[in-house]
């Protein structure tokens, strides 16, 4: 059995997906999909903690027994597993918090649909994580994009359709990208193992296609992490998807697509490759910081809780490729563990925002004004977690933030450094501007009349927003963890056994 | 109890009040009694904790990593010390002063009021103790969340613009430079620990760090540790008092703008080192200046435009804020100097400030309990009906101003030694230029009060309720005791600045 974890990381949501459908009640596939969520949460932790054994590092697992690189092998070291670890959790937090809030944002019949794709979309983000097969990639990112457009498409909103046709249009396009840069690959190496491909690509002699084939796949990733400015999709995708949904897209949809992107720079091709011979750290130093402050300037403009969520989390993913810029180990540590950190602040407050919408039925700031009376609970937890977005000392966001700053300045990059900390600034406004309708604004008619949130969503909510809270002081866990998944990655790099 | 046990224990004692006050929310009798035992306990602690440091002792306390590579670990010295039994002591007589004032005014949310005020002990506390740049760091910032809520307490229009510009400037400039500042000595030196002499001492003749760098790095921790409000990063203080009053008297008068400038104490003495501020010059070939006189010449601007801009002021509160900004300038200029007696005139000058300005501000809110009088013009003649009140005023104003029997007097001396050691000797006359003024917008409103002009009634008004009155009482006569006690603090504060 435990020899099959990875297989049945992926087999066991792939398996319940479609059941749903076939079993159709309401309840009983409420119950049943959060059931498979927390067990494959259980089931990452338990390849985290395979991963972690001392001598063990890499787990290989050949599906079929057919041996690597003639079969597609899943292989997980120690910087997949805790992606797959916080996506798991996040999916399954998330699922628990859900019944509440779909109950009145998608129809009652599309419930079994929701839970389907749901899952088909968690199975994907953990796919694309789990694979060491190229192709296998592109497969898992299909299954969680294609299933992505339609929960985004659930939202009650008449706009919610044409945000999910603008992100399937751009998000096709971005498969596409890939697929070809993986054409190219399998042209050149006639092979699909990542491994296998970086062993040959070293002694290949085809600079122009490898080139053309990096910058595919670099481009296509960049539009599903909704790098600046390539991000378009993503604030009308946010705003308009269910709660529920925008939680959990926000939270893992684009880590696992930074993580893919990591792979390919540090695993597939090598650092040198892309650093050395293409200026990829200038450009993308560049393009982060650019988009940092474009977006953190257009989150403060906002007037849509959600959109403005939306515009930090397009200026967040900029941090982490900063730290992924910087090819250093540092810096890598850095750019993981905001990927994890990031995920916990952004589905946090994405699910006060849900919240929000479930007692007041609305996100505007207007109507959020003076909910800190009618509920304190939520209004609460947005401050905390604002907080965390900020970056104050003892929440997660603090440690990113360190991390990051200290792998810059180590590298001598002040004006970086310097350009890093103003744009964090930025954050306050945005943050605040929220905290002070919650707090300090005349209450909206719809807040005079709300109800505090119900506890099925609250303590779910506080669940998240403790986390960020937790690993902000003990933060020798998550960051020692992104050590070590940084120490793997740039391990792949050196072109050491994997 | 080991020295090691009670630092932990006195960080603790706050928090425990927090939980207690949540606990008691509904009772509020037991609420307040709660808080004030937690106080003494941690004040007795404290002393207890002080007779070991103060013999010498150094007990230190560690938590453990919280970052890979940085930790939070505490260790007592003789500055932290000193400022951490200034918070606890006048916590006591804050709290019993805050109990008057909050049910004389009817205010709202109190159980918050009081929990985010023994948070903010707390973090006061930890900064004190603290063993290197991170745990302060830390500390700093909680402290910034922690008060945000008391100066927006009333939650008005005011409220929150006056909470706009207090998050905003000391959040910026905390992150903005202090938090740079902290990640590059950490570059340059390899440790962020506090160690007699200085971390820096040695990278600068490795050639690690140039003069010039390490100007500006000495810059970036002046403005970057916003609460010790230097010019131009000043302007959260005076908008910090749209809090009520007890709140401006013990954290903007005490313990959030002290630890301010015991940061900058502690940067320039246990960071940088005295000894490398003095001898560290920066410039061309053809001028020489000292790295940090800068500092001395911005520290004395904001000592001077600081009283200007007090003795315009009609509201009483924003003046005694404006006198405040002008005050921690000594405490800075004190840092800047680096000699061994403006150290020690700054450390000292820590203590007898704190007393003497929350009399002041006690004062205040004690006239606006019992006359509900903001505005200095209006107060004429009320001496007669608030004597005890005002006669405070007047004692602690002495202190102020540095006039005997004021313990202030005694570390404005140091000061005024400090610049004639470290050869600035004009700036004496800044030091001498400023006391005239604070004279001159702090007497006149004890006279005026005393004073009725001939013919009108003297007012109906009375004393505010005894839990005013007491506290503010206390701290007027101990302002005039330390006085005699200044000899004290000297030689606690000496191992410091000795070799």
């Amino acid at each position: 059995m435990e020899t099959h974890l990875p297989i049945l990381l992926i087999a066991v949501p792939l398996v319940a997906a479609p059941l749903m459908v076939l079993i159709g009640n309401r309840t009983l596939v409420m119950i049943l999909s959060i059931a498979v969520a927390w067990s494959v949460f259980a089931i990452a932790v338990g390849l985290m903690g395979q991963v972690l054994e001392p001598g063990n590092g890499v787990i290989e697992y050949a599906l079929g027994d057919w041996p690597s690189p003639y079969g597609i092998v899943y292989r997980i070291d120690s910087f997949n597993a805790f992606v797959m670890l916080f996506v798991s959790a996040l999916g399954a937090i998330v699922l628990t918090y859900a019944p509440v809030s779909i109950d009145q944002q998608i129809p009652r019949s599309k419930h079994y649909l929701f839970y389907t794709s749901y899952l088909l979309c968690l199975t994907g983000l953990l796919g694309m994580c789990v694979t060491g097969d190229l192709f296998n990639v592109f497969v898992f990112l299909e299954i969680s994009s294609l299933s992505s457009y339609a929960l985004i498409s659930l939202g009650k909103n008449r706009r919610a359709p044409l945000a999910a046709f603008q992100y399937l249009i751009l998000g096709t396009i971005g498969a596409t990208f890939f697929l070809l840069g993986i054409g190219l690959l399998y042209q050149i190496t006639g092979t699909l193992n990542m491994a296998d491909i970086a062993d040959r690509l070293a002694i290949a002699n085809t600079p122009r296609a490898q080139l053309v084939a990096f910058a595919f796949m670099t481009v296509g990733l960049c539009i599903k992490m909704a790098v600046f400015p390539l991000h378009t999709w993503l604030p009308n995708a946010y705003t308009y998807a269910p709660s529920v949904v925008t939680s959990f897209i926000a939270a893992t949809a684009t880590k696992v697509s930074v993580y893919a992107f990591a792979r390919l720079v540090f695993t597939i091709y090598t650092p040198k490759f892309a650093f050395e011979t293409l200026p990829l750290g200038e450009v993308l130093t560049v393009f982060a910081l650019v988009g940092i402050f474009v977006a953190s300037g257009a989150a403060i403009y906002q007037y849509n809780v959600k959109r403005l969520l939306a515009y930090s989390s397009v200026a967040q993913i900029g941090y982490m490729l900063l730290g992924i810029s910087l090819a250093t180990e540092l810096g890598l540590s850095a750019g993981i563990v905001h990927m994890f950190n990031h995920a916990l602040i952004k589905g946090g407050l994405f699910m006060v925002v849900g919240c929000f919408a479930l007692r007041i039925g609305s996100v505007r700031i207007g109507d959020l004004c003076g909910a800190a009376k009618t509920m304190p609970w939520t209004s609460f937890a947005w401050v905390v977690g604002g907080l965390g977005l900020i970056g104050v000392p003892l929440t997660a966001g603090f440690v990113s933030k360190w991390m990051l700053l200290k792998a810059t300045m180590e590298q001598g990059r002040w004006p970086v450094a310097v350009l890093m900390l103003i744009s964090s600034l930025l954050a306050v406004v945005y943050v605040w501007k929220v905290v002070e309708a919650l707090y300090f604004s005349e209450p909206s008619e719809k807040a005079k009349h709300a109800k505090e949130a119900p506890a099925l969503m609250l303590v779910p909510t506080y669940l998240v927003i403790g986390l960020t809270i937790l690993f902000g002081c003990w933060s020798v866990f998550s960051a020692g963890l992104a050590n070590e998944a940084a120490k793997a990655l740039l391990m792949t790099s050196m072109g050491g056994a994997p | 109890m080991t020295p090691e046990n009670l630092i932990w224990i006195s960080l603790l004692l706050p928090l425990l009040a927090v939980v207690l006050i949540y606990l008691f929310g509904a009772i509020p009798n037991v609420r307040e009694a709660c808080t004030i035992m937690v106080s003494i306990v941690l004040f007795a602690a404290n002393c207890q904790l002080a007779a070991t440091v103060f013999d010498g002792g150094r007990p230190t306390f560690e938590l453990g990593e919280m970052l890979p590579g940085f930790d939070i670990a505490f260790t007592v010295e003789p500055l932290g010390m000193l400022f951490a039994l200034v918070a606890s002591g006048l916590w006591i007589l804050t709290t019993i002063y805050a109990i008057g004032y909050m049910r004389g005014h009817h205010e709202i949310n109190q159980t918050r009021f009081f929990a985010c005020f023994a948070l903010a002990i707390f973090a006061a506390l930890a900064a004190a103790y603290a063993k290197n740049l991170f745990t302060l760091f830390v500390a700093y910032e909680v402290m910034t969340i922690s008060t945000y809520p008391l100066v927006t307490h009333h939650g008005d229009e005011k409220a929150k613009q006056g909470g706009r510009v207090y998050l905003g400037i000391l959040l910026s400039t905390s992150i903005a430079f202090f938090m740079f500042a902290i990640i590059w000595t950490n570059e340059v030196a390899g440790t962020l620990d506090f160690v007699k002499g200085g971390i820096l001492t040695q990278p600068a003749i490795d050639g690690k760090i140039s003069n010039n760098e390490l100007a500006v790095l000495l810059g970036l921790f002046a403005f970057g540790i916003g609460k010790a409000a230097l010019m131009p990063f000043h302007r959260w203080l005076p908008a910090a008092m749209v809090a009520p009053t007890p709140v401006s008297a013990l954290l903007h008068a005490v313990a959030v703008v002290k630890v301010g400038v015991f940061s900058i104490l502690k940067v320039t003495v246990y960071i940088f080192g005295t000894e490398l501020i003095q001898t560290t010059s920066i410039g061309s070939a053809f001028s020489q200046v000292g790295m940090s006189d800068w500092l001395c010449y911005l520290a004395a601007a904001s000592i001077l435009i600081g009283s200007i801009v007090a003795m315009q002021k009609d509201n009483l509160k924003a003046r005694l804020a404006y006198s405040t900004v002008s005050q921690l300038a000594y405490i800075t200029l004190g840092a800047a100097l680096a000699t061994q007696s403006s150290v020690i005139g700054g450390g000292m000058h820590i203590v007898m400030h704190a007393v003497g300005k929350i009399t002041l501000f006690f004062c205040a809110g004690a006239i606006y309990v019992g006359a509900h009088k903001a505005n200095i013009s209006d107060m004429r003649g009320l001496g007669r009906a608030m004597p005890w009140t005002f006669g405070a005023f007047l004692l602690a104003s002495l202190s102020i101003i540095g006039l005997p029997p004021g313990g202030g007097s005694w570390s404005k001396f140091f000061l005024a030694m400090g610049t004639y050691e470290s050869g600035h000797t004009w700036l004496m006359a800044t030091l001498m230029i400023s006391s005239l003024l604070n004279i001159a917008y702090l007497i006149p409103i004890p006279i005026r009060a005393f004073m009725t002009p001939k013919g009108e009634q003297p007012m109906a008004y009375q004393e505010a309720p005894m839990m005013c009155v007491v506290p503010l009482c206390i701290t007027a006569v101990g302002s005039v005791v330390l006085m005699f006690f200044a000899d004290g603090i000297y030689h606690v504060l000496l191992p410091i600045v000795t070799p």
